[in-house]
């Protein structure tokens, strides 16, 4: 099909979709005019019922924590795809370029934010069901504390923090590790994910029994994934700029 | 007014597709179909709306105090980081395209031959 003939029927077609999608919207509650009973009861029951201060975290990893754990094997799967595809057409590593970032300036900034985005990220999944936060925020914050290593320091200090078996071991323990918690549950006779430790008060650390547990595997999760894809894309990039291996 | 963030959605998910059709490059097109994904979190967002609801948190803050849908939040969230993941897939799968087609125009590629 010709460009302008494909432009031509997705004009049609858009056209009948936004008449379709305007005719549903005047059908929606207005904005700000919410029915959905679920939410509400949710609002007043969570923090009493899990002693979990974070509804949105009570939901992602406890009244939904089944659906979150298909979110983490779809986000697994989806590194692991990422990985099998840029792997395999680089048999060898390539020798690991200088790249150093000259300006100390530079540097120094760089190395401090990345200290101080390492805390951050933690301190956002230590109590990510206590304030806002959790593991897949504070998992993304971690890793770019990584990044940061790179863009301020050097690719090769990069690969030095980030050993790739370390990594993908983390990968591993943080999506298999939301696994075994559920199947915790089932050993000693409840149904899969429910809760198997004391629910504590609401507002402390030690509050919402299992959830602390599945939100420090997605975390750990949710960084070594995206450690492991900036692993990728900059070997990929060492390929490209090393002046000895031309891509084939 | 009441209606601006529904419509608001249903435009940037055509402004995505839109994107995706016209596309000549690959990374231009992976961007789009991120783009016509967040409009699902514009959308999931503000249907949880409450007027005047605060955070689902009750952290410091008495409990029953008017708040909006936790449940929508939490979808929104893990969609966010999943999408991400997914279009580091999708740009993985545009290299090895570069790489095997040396093109990175969708329209150039011829079809896959067993």
């Amino acid at each position: 099909m010709s460009r302008r003939a494909r432009l031509a029927l997705f004009g049609i077609a858009a056209c009948g979709l936004a008449a379709l999608l305007l005719w549903s919207i005047t059908g929606l509650p207005k904005f700000g005019d919410y029915h959905g009973a679920y939410g509400k009861i949710l609002d007043k029951a969570a923090p009493r019922e899990r002693q979990t201060s974070n509804v949105v975290a009570a939901v992602v990893f406890d009244y939904r924590g089944f659906d979150t754990m298909g979110e983490e094997l779809i986000l697994f799967a989806a590194v692991m795809g990422v990985a099998m595809l840029l792997r395999e057409p680089r048999e060898e590593e390539a020798p690991v370029p200088e790249d150093p970032v000259r300006s100390d300036a530079l540097r120094a900034c760089g190395v401090s934010f990345a200290g101080a985005t390492l805390v951050l990220g933690l301190w956002i999944v230590a109590h990510g069901y206590v304030t806002p936060g959790g593991g897949f925020q504070g998992g993304v914050i971690l890793a770019a504390a990584f990044l940061l290593v790179w863009l301020a320091g050097s690719y090769r200090s990069y690969r030095r923090l980030t050993p790739v078996p370390i990594v993908e071991l983390g990968e591993g323990t943080g999506a298999g590790g939301y696994v075994v918690i559920g199947l915790c549950a089932l050993l000693i006779g409840d149904a899969f994910l429910q809760n198997l430790l004391p629910y504590g008060v609401a507002g402390k650390l030690s509050s919402g029994g299992s959830i602390p547990l599945l939100n420090w595997a997605s975390g750990l999760e949710v960084t070594a994934a995206f450690v492991l894809l900036f692993n990728e894309f900059l070997s990929e990039r060492a390929v490209l700029i090393d002046p000895t291996r031309r891509p084939s | 007014m009441s209606y601006l963030p529904f419509v608001l959605a249903a435009w940037i998910f055509l402004v995505g597709i839109f994107g995706i059709v016209r596309s000549r490059h690959f990374i231009h097109l992976v961007v789009s179909l991120s783009l016509t994904q967040s409009s699902t979190y514009v959308l999931l967002l503000s249907i949880g709306y409450v007027k005047h609801g605060g955070a689902p948190i009750f952290k410091d803050v008495p409990l029953g105090t008017k708040a909006v849908d936790p449940v929508v939040q939490a979808l929104t969230l893990t969609d966010i980081v999943v999408s991400v993941t997914v279009a580091a897939l999708l740009l993985a799968v545009a290299i090895e395209a570069k790489k095997h087609a040396k093109t990175m125009n969708p329209d150039e590629l011829r079809p896959v031959r067993g």
